[in-house]
């Protein structure tokens, strides 16, 4: 079994098997970091672009920390202090720093698609690290390795996407793949914050959060994604808190054995209350250790994979 | 159908007279258990190491501790492959520092999977000895490694190839080789042991 691609741009084509032999072997890396000596020299010889054009610290640091844990080479990439600043375009940028023998590159921006446009222009594999509203592959990988974890199980669970479903490329992730996976997925927010065309998805749809996670197995809170709206979605953050916030009286509605999940930053009060997110069956911080290991499973797959003739 | 040139290594009882045979030599090198841990790599070595621990509790009473190890990310030959081989766990739930550590696998050929096994113990500490156990013993090393413990050397050419079939993974237990110049699969391979199952052809 093997990945079908030498890049990956997002869970929207991937297959059931793909996925599992991601977070298959995402186990194995998984026991790799627990070990006194956290470092296999899997990687060694190549060489990875950190490019990320937006702000990030878990998935970047994640990203770093799981490329020098396979002993790879990595160099990042800052705009603020590049020659982005003297108006060097994204291509002409990776291309020169290809030409210092690159080998793959991961990849954050704000525009959707250019991981695609960079598998064009590049030798190398790319990652998509997160694209404009498009797609963010790894982080919803590492949510459904972190749901596999708990319930030895994706097919049948019931999985409620919260918030703000229409910027956040989390939440398209994660649906593709959870339901390719056999999940049973809802997507939950205000109208203003649902994307055109939202029943397109194949998922159930409320705006009403009491009825969204009446028997859900796990509820995904997404951040409120201040930097991507224009003003005026939703009346105030008061507002937002009172219906869509998960609160502690709201946890009564789910199934037994349920599990708070937000891929973060987490603006705390607002999407999620302080005893939500540090409560007993926050798996948070779980969520960011284990986004190593899948991290680590993808640039395993993928290292060995060169371009097609 | 074409002559099959695969010939019988071991059959059961060999096999297991093997196993007790290395048990023994591992108790008397190391004067006794106490020091030890054994582990196997994936995947026969590991049911092979799970059988000499089961050995040593009954000639001594001592319960092993048993380790499995998944060698491909410290192989040396990761990016040659088009394919990445599929990884599986490793299990060491127990601290090899200062012990004696007996590795254990089916084949021993080229060494290179030895080599990379040494590297990841040591990634785990630093055991007091790191000895080699190994079933069949076919020769062709390309790296200074030789085993401590053999169940049975065999000469071969490089392009044979040497099967273990274990119960535990296989459902019989039998060591066979393939000639060179058959250039058989490993699927056809299989097929020949499922019709002749005791003996081969000779």
């Amino acid at each position: 079994m093997q990945l079908r691609s030498r890049h990956l741009l997002g869970l929207e084509d991937a297959t059931a098997e793909e996925i599992t032999l991601i977070l298959d072997t995402a186990e194995t890396f998984r026991e790799i970091i627990e070990r006194p000596i956290k470092k296999v020299p899997t990687l060694r010889g190549i060489t990875v672009l950190n490019l990320f054009y937006e702000p990030s610290t878990r998935t970047r640091i994640s990203f770093e920390l799981a490329e020098k844990r396979l002993s790879a080479d990595t160099v990042s990439f800052t705009p603020a202090t590049s020659s982005v600043k003297k108006g060097e375009s994204l291509r002409d940028t990776v291309q020169n720093i290809e030409a210092m023998k690159i080998d793959m590159v991961v990849v954050r921006h704000s525009s959707s698609g250019v991981p695609y446009y960079l598998t064009q222009c590049t030798q190398s594999n790319i990652i998509n690290a997160g694209d404009g509203a498009h797609e963010h592959p790894t982080q919803a990988l590492l949510d459904m390795f972190t749901i596999r974890r708990k319930y030895k199980k994706l097919k049948d669970l019931r999985v409620v996407l919260v918030g703000d479903i229409k910027h956040s490329r989390v939440v398209r992730s994660n649906i593709w793949g959870l339901k390719t996976m056999g999940a049973s997925v809802a997507v939950c927010g205000p109208s203003t914050l649902l994307p055109f065309e939202v029943e397109k998805f194949g998922v159930d749809i409320f705006t009403d959060l009491d009825k969204a996670i009446d028997g859900a197995d796990v509820v995904n809170i997404m951040r409120i994604q201040l930097e991507r709206q224009q003003a005026g979605l939703f009346p105030s953050q008061r507002e937002y808190t009172n219906l869509f916030g998960m609160t502690r009286e709201r946890l009564q509605l789910l199934n037994k054995n349920y599990t708070i999940m937000h891929p973060g930053p987490i603006n705390r009060g607002v999407e999620i209350t302080n005893e939500v997110a540090d409560g007993d069956s926050s798996v948070i911080l779980e969520q960011v250790t284990n986004g190593q290991a899948v991290r680590m499973a993808v640039l395993y797959l993928l290292s060995g994979k060169k371009e097609e003739e | 159908m074409t002559k099959e040139k695969i010939e019988t290594l071991m059959d059961e009882k060999d096999i297991a007279r093997a196993i007790i045979r290395i048990s023994h030599e591992i108790l008397e090198k190391n004067s006794g258990a106490e020091t030890l841990v054994l582990i196997g790599i994936l995947n026969r070595g590991a049911d092979i190491a799970k059988r000499v621990a089961d050995k040593i509790k009954e000639i001594e009473g001592i319960v092993v501790p048993v380790g499995l190890m998944d060698i491909n990310l410290y192989r040396d030959d990761v990016h040659c492959k088009l394919d990445q081989p599929v990884i599986q766990r490793t299990e060491i739930l127990f601290d090899v520092v200062d012990r004696n550590v007996i590795l254990v696998d089916d084949v021993l050929f080229t060494g290179r999977t030895i080599r990379a096994a040494l590297d990841q113990i040591i990634d785990f500490g630093r055991p007091r000895s790191i000895q080699l156990a190994v079933l069949i013993d076919r020769g062709h090393r390309e790296l200074p490694i030789r085993p401590d413990f053999v169940g049975k050397n065999i000469p071969t050419s490089k392009d044979d190839r040497v099967l273990v079939r274990l119960m535990e993974k296989d459902g019989q237990e039998i060591v066979v080789v393939a000639k060179s110049g058959m250039k058989k699969s490993p699927s056809e391979i299989k097929k020949a042991l499922k019709s002749g199952k005791k003996g081969g052809k000779k």
